[in-house]
C-alpha cells in the first residue's frame, strides 16, 4: 500500500506540474501584458512603463517567464502577488477565501449525500411504484435545474416570502462595524470548533460501536452524545461572547447551503438508486432473503452497504466540480469565497491571482482522486493495489 | 420441417438490404418497447419535441404578432423595442407581449423562441463533436492497449481535473470572440478528452474480446479497418447514450457562462437572465414583481436539459441490460 501511495504521489507531482503549466499558458498567452493598461496614461510615460515591465520580468522571453514562475511555485511555494490589489500576496487570498468555499460545500455535500443515501436505497426497493417515479423525476429535475435560477428562486422564497434568512452576503455589516471583531478569525475558530465537535462525535460513536452490545443502550448513548456536543458548542460560543457573530455567519450560510444541498441531493439519490438496483440482483441478496431475514435488514445491512461504494467515489469526485459551482453560487449570494475571487481575477486581468487560485484548486482535486482510490481499497476488499495480489488470488 | 427449409431458402433469395431492414425494424421495435417502459424516456422525448416545435414556430410567431400589431420590428429578439407599451420597461405581460418585455424593451417570448434553436445547435454540435473524439480515442485505447492506452488515460485524468466552467471562463479571455460555435468546439474538446473516454473505453473493451474481432483479424483486416468498421459501430449505442448527457452538459455550461457574462453571444436563455440581473431586477422583493424576467428563461434551460437527460436515462435501460427490471 505504502509503495502504491508513494508511486501515486510522484505521479501527482508530475500531473500538477503539467496542469500548472497548461493553466499558466492559457492565461499568459492571452492579453497578458499587465502594463498595457497604462498605455495612454499621461502620468506614466513609456519609459516608466518599460521600467515597470523590467521590474516584473515581463520583457523576458515567455519560456523563461514560465520557468521562473514554476521555480517560484514548486521550490519557494511562492505564487506571486495580486495585480489588482497590488502588494497583497496570492497566498493571502487563497488562505482567506478557500475556507469559506470549502465550509459551504462540504456541509452542503454532507447533508445532500446523507439524504440521497437514505432516500435512494428506499426508492430502489420500490422500483416501478409511484413513489419511485415521483422521486426519480424530482431527482432528475433537481439535478438538471439551472443553478443560478434555482438559487434566485430559493432566495425569493426563503428571504423574501418567508423572510427568515438574509438576502445574501457573508455577514451583516451593521452588526460587525465598530466592534473591532475580525470576521476571518471568528470564521477560523468556527471551523476549528466544528472539527473538534465532529471528532468528539466520531469518538463517541466509535467507542459505542466497539464496547456497547445492547442496541437500545447504544442508540441512547449516540443520541445523548450528539445532544451534549451541540449544547456544548452553543454554550461555549455564548460564554466566549462572540456567539452573536457566529450566529450571524451561520444565518447567512442558510440559503446557500440549502441551494447546494438540493442540487447535489438529486444526483446522489439517483446514483444510490441505480447502484442499489444493480446490487439487489446479486446472489447474496437472494440468499439473505431466502434465509428469512426481514426486508428492512436485507436492504440496510446487506444491499445498501455494497451499493454505497459508487456514492463514496462520486462524493470525492464532486470536489473538482466545486469551483464551477462556487463561481455561480458565490456570485448569486455575494459570498466572498474562491469562486468570486477567481471570477474577479479573470475580469480584471489579475493573472497571478487567477493562475494561483486555479492551480491550488487543481492540487486539491488531484489529491482528492488519490484519496478516492485509497478509500475505495479500504471499502471494497476485492480491490487491491499490492503488487502480485491478483496472482495469489 | 419442409416448410421451414423452404422459408430459409426464400430468405436467402432476398436482397441483403431487405434482410437488414427487417432486422433493424425488429430490434428497433424491441428497443422502443424497453424505452417506452422506462417512462422517463418518452417524457424526455416529449419535452425535446416540444422545444423543437417551439424553436420552429419562431418565424411564425414574429409574422403573426407583427401583422396583428402592425409593427413587426417590435419582435426582433436583439434590436426590437416594444413601442406600444406606454409605461416603463420591463413591463408585465400584455396582450401583444404574452411574457412581457425585458429592461431594454424587447419582447421576452420572442427571445425565448429565438434562443431555442441556438441551444439545440450548440448542444448537438458540442455533444456530437465531443462524443466523436471520445469514441475514437476510447476505441483506439481499448484496441491497442499498452503504452497508447496509458498515455490516453493519463491525458484523460488531467482533463477530468479541469473544472469545466472555470476553464472556459479563463479561455474566454484568450479566445478573441467567444461565439456559440467556438464555445461548442471548446466544450467538445474538453469533454471529448475527459471522463467520456474512460466510459467509452470500457465499452470498447467488451467489444474487443468478441470472436468476430478475432475473425476479422484472421481475415486480414488492418487495425484501422477493425477499429472503424467493427469496434466503433458496436460501441455506438453507448456513445449515443453519453451524447444525450453531453447535450445536457453543453446547454448547462453555455447558460452558466452566459449568466456570468463571459460570452459574446447576442441572445440566449442565459443572457436573458444575465441582462435582468445586471440591470438589478433580481434582488430581494423585485424577484417576485419581475418574475417574467427570470422564471421563463430559467424554466426553459431546466426543462431542455432535463429532456435530454430523461432520454439518456431511458436509453440507459436499452443499452445496459443490467439495469432492466427483474
Amino acid at each position: 500500500m505504502a509503495k502504491y501511495i508513494a508511486k501515486r504521489l510522484v505521479q501527482i507531482l508530475l500531473v500538477v506540474f503539467l496542469y500548472a503549466s497548461i493553466v499558466y499558458f492559457i492565461f499568459y498567452l492571452g492579453p497578458a501584458d499587465p502594463t498595457a493598461r497604462f498605455i495612454g496614461n499621461p502620468d506614466i510615460p513609456p519609459e516608466a512603463r518599460q521600467k515597470l515591465a523590467e521590474q516584473f520580468g515581463l520583457n523576458k522571453p515567455p519560456h523563461l517567464q514560465w520557468l521562473n514562475y514554476m521555480r517560484n511555485m514548486f521550490i519557494e511555494f511562492d505564487l506571486g502577488r495580486s495585480l489588482s490589489s497590488y502588494p497583497r500576496p496570492v497566498w493571502d487570498f487563497i488562505i482567506t477565501r478557500w475556507p469559506r468555499t470549502i465550509v459551504l460545500f462540504v456541509s452542503a455535500i454532507l447533508i445532500s449525500y446523507y439524504l440521497g443515501f437514505s432516500l435512494g436505497k428506499f426508492i430502489a426497493w420500490r422500483r416501478g411504484q409511484l413513489s419511485d417515479y415521483l422521486a426519480t423525476i424530482t431527482g432528475v429535475s433537481l439535478w438538471t435545474v439551472f443553478t443560478p435560477w434555482w438559487a434566485l428562486l430559493l432566495i425569493w422564497f426563503f428571504s423574501f416570502r418567508l423572510g427568515i434568512f438574509p438576502i445574501n452576503q457573508f455577514l451583516t455589516p451593521e452588526l460587525w462595524s465598530g466592534t473591532g471583531v475580525d470576521s476571518q478569525s471568528i470564521f477560523i475558530y468556527m471551523i476549528l470548533s466544528g472539527l473538534l465537535a465532529s471528532f468528539f462525535l466520531f469518538l463517541a460513536y466509535y467507542l459505542t460501536k466497539k464496547f456497547v452490545v445492547d442496541r437500545v443502550l447504544a442508540r441512547i448513548i449516540k443520541y445523548s452524545a450528539a445532544g451534549v456536543t451541540l449544547i456544548g458548542l452553543i454554550v461555549g460560543w455564548l460564554i466566549s461572547g462572540f456567539g452573536t457573530f457566529v450566529g450571524d455567519i451561520l444565518w447567512h450560510m442558510g440559503v446557500p447551503i440549502i441551494t447546494l444541498a438540493t442540487i447535489q441531493f438529486g444526483g446522489s439519490m439517483l446514483l444510490m438508486r441505480d447502484s442499489m438496483l444493480e446490487t439487489i440482483k446479486e446472489d447474496y441478496i437472494t440468499t439473505a432473503r431466502a434465509k428469512g431475514i426481514s426486508d428492512k435488514q436485507v436492504r440496510d445491512k446487506h444491499a445498501a452497504r455494497t451499493a454505497l461504494l459508487p456514492l463514496v467515489t462520486s462524493f470525492i469526485l464532486a470536489i473538482p466540480t466545486a469551483l464551477d459551482g462556487a463561481m455561480v453560487i458565490e456570485i448569486v449570494f455575494s459570498w466572498p469565497g474562491i469562486g468570486l475571487t477567481f471570477l474577479r481575477a479573470i475580469n480584471t486581468g489579475d493573472y497571478p491571482l487567477a493562475v494561483g487560485s486555479y492551480t491550488f484548486f487543481g492540487l486539491i482535486a488531484i489529491t482528492a482522486h488519490l484519496v478516492a482510490d485509497i478509500i475505495y481499497s479500504f471499502l471494497d476488499p476485492r480491490i487491491s493495489y499490492e503488487e502480485g495480489a491478483m496472482k495469489s488470488g | 420441417m419442409d416448410n421451414e427449409k423452404k422459408r430459409d431458402f426464400e430468405e436467402l433469395q432476398q436482397p441483403l438490404w431487405r434482410v437488414r431492414l427487417r432486422l433493424f425494424r425488429k430490434s428497433f421495435r424491441e428497443n422502443w418497447s424497453i424505452f417506452k417502459g422506462s417512462v422517463l424516456g418518452p417524457i424526455g422525448l416529449g419535452i425535446v419535441i416540444f422545444f423543437a416545435i417551439f424553436a420552429i414556430f419562431y418565424p411564425f410567431y414574429v409574422n403573426i404578432m407583427g401583422s396583428v400589431s402592425g409593427r413587426p420590428s417590435m419582435y426582433e429578439p436583439v434590436t426590437g423595442f416594444a413601442f406600444d407599451i406606454a409605461g416603463t420597461h420591463p413591463h408585465s405581460p400584455t396582450l401583444h407581449h404574452p411574457l412581457g418585455t425585458d429592461p431594454l424593451g424587447r419582447d421576452i417570448l420572442t427571445q425565448l423562441m429565438f434562443s431555442a434553436s441556438n441551444e439545440f445547435i450548440l448542444g448537438l454540435v458540442a455533444a456530437v463533436g465531443g462524443i466523436f473524439i471520445a469514441t475514437t480515442l476510447g476505441a483506439i485505447s481499448a484496441y491497442y492497449g499498452g503504452l497508447v492506452d496509458t498515455a490516453l488515460m493519463r491525458v484523460a485524468d488531467i482533463f477530468m481535473v479541469f473544472p469545466f466552467v472555470a476553464t472556459i471562463a479563463a479561455l474566454s479571455q484568450v479566445v478573441y470572440e467567444m461565439t456559440l460555435f467556438r464555445l461548442a468546439l471548446i466544450i467538445a474538446v474538453l469533454s471529448g478528452f475527459g471522463g467520456n473516454v474512460i466510459m467509452l473505453k470500457s465499452g470498447a473493451l467488451q467489444v474487443k474480446v468478441k470472436p468476430y474481432i478475432e475473425a476479422a483479424k484472421v481475415a486480414g483486416g488492418s487495425n484501422l479497418y477493425i477499429i472503424f468498421s467493427h469496434i466503433i459501430p458496436n460501441v455506438l449505442p453507448l456513445s449515443f447514450l453519453y451524447m444525450m448527457f453531453a447535450v445536457t452538459g453543453a446547454i448547462f455550461t453555455e447558460a452558466t457562462l452566459a449568466f456570468l457574462g463571459l460570452l459574446d453571444v447576442r441572445m440566449s436563455w442565459g443572457i436573458m437572465i444575465q441582462t435582468a440581473n445586471d440591470a438589478g431586477y433580481l434582488v430581494g422583493s423585485r424577484l417576485g414583481t419581475f418574475w417574467y424576467l427570470w422564471i421563463p428563461a430559467g424554466l426553459a434551460i431546466t426543462f431542455l436539459c432535463a429532456g435530454f437527460y430523461f432520454i439518456g436515462r431511458g436509453l440507459n435501460e436499452v443499452v445496459n441490460p443490467k439495469l432492466r427490471e427483474r
